[in-house]
């Protein structure tokens, strides 16, 4: 999978170790901002209230 | 993954066993990066999240506090003085707001002890969809408003959300809790914690734990859940009102830091 990857991406090693990091943080981006949020709710829920 | 099947008589004795070995090659991608995730995910829920969330949370606090500063909201109109209030501090007889529509943001609360700076947006209700996940501090329906004789009830989430109430059991007797309106700040003085069962709804009555027992004073109540990361019981955190502080006088003592920062 991530071979293939590799294979994939264009130009010399370098390019593509800095293609890969900026996936990477794009990657980590929408998990933190967006899915992990969004899962939180479901599986931390939190009751602060009496009723 | 998919290595071409051309049978050279080099590839030929390997070739099985790289495509069955590509399979498990790929499973075992897959899993590593699910459990790279599923850490992420623990980072992000203990450290990162809630710091990410509350700090988006604090800066539209203080937008809204910036705005009522430079008058650009008209709301104070629709405040009306204290109906006979009659109790014996020296400060300004406080103006309570007027009650608000569900999901309405009508005041900020700030806690020095939580931070110079903390603040969030207290808005009318307390669903989590409607308030405490998207906002922040809920008020409860039916309970005082600012300022109000009775009891100012809030709710807001100790985790995930930012949670505003995550450190509310290292309040300490006499912390400052101030909730801020258009017409101005209402310091009240933490006094006690208590932990009840989540069914305690008489920590919300006029005057806390006395139901049937009529407003004898100005009482405010935050409620969270307890212990950290279960649900099994609340925090309830009594504070007392001390001052009102009309806008024109500008930012209360109980706030001096705060407003410096």
């Amino acid at each position: 999978m991530y071979a293939a990857l590799w294979r994939m991406l264009p130009g010399p090693w370098w390019v593509r170790v800095v293609i890969l990091i900026v996936l990477a943080a794009a990657v980590v981006y929408a998990l933190f901002f967006h899915v992990f949020p969004w899962v939180s709710g479901i599986i931390a829920p939190d009751d602060v209230t009496v009723r | 993954m998919s290595e071409p099947t051309v049978a050279t008589p080099r590839r030929r004795r390997s070739q099985p066993s790289r495509g069955r070995l590509g399979v498990v090659g790929v499973i075992g991608e897959i899993l590593i990066t699910v459990g790279v995730i599923v850490l992420l995910y623990v980072v992000w829920q203990l450290w990162i999240g809630d710091a990410i969330v509350g700090a988006q949370r604090q800066a539209e606090a203080q937008e809204i506090s910036r705005q009522w500063a430079t008058g650009e909201e008209d709301s104070a109109s629709a405040a009306t003085p204290a109906p006979g209030a009659g109790s014996g501090t020296a400060s300004p007889e406080p103006v309570v707001p007027a009650a608000v529509g569900e999901t309405e943001v009508f005041a900020t609360l700030h806690i020095p002890r939580f931070g110079d700076d903390w603040v969030f947006p207290v808005a009318e209700g307390i669903s989590k969809s409607g308030v405490l996940d998207p906002i922040g501090v809920g008020h409860y329906p039916g309970t005082a408003m600012p300022g109000a004789l009775g009891n100012v009830a809030l709710a807001a989430h100790r985790y995930t959300h930012g949670a505003p109430f995550e450190n509310v059991p290292s309040l300490r007797i006499g912390d400052a809790i101030v909730l801020e309106t258009p017409d101005g700040w209402y310091t009240y003085r933490f006094r006690n914690l208590e932990y009840v069962r989540p069914d305690e709804v008489s920590v919300l009555e006029p005057v806390p734990q006395r139901p049937g027992v009529a407003a004898d004073g100005r009482y405010l109540t935050l409620t969270t859940c307890s212990p950290m990361w279960s649900t099994a019981e609340r925090i309830a955190a009594y504070a007392v009102f001390e001052s009102f502080t009309p806008r024109a006088d500008g930012a209360p003592d109980s706030l001096a830091s705060a407003e410096g920062a």
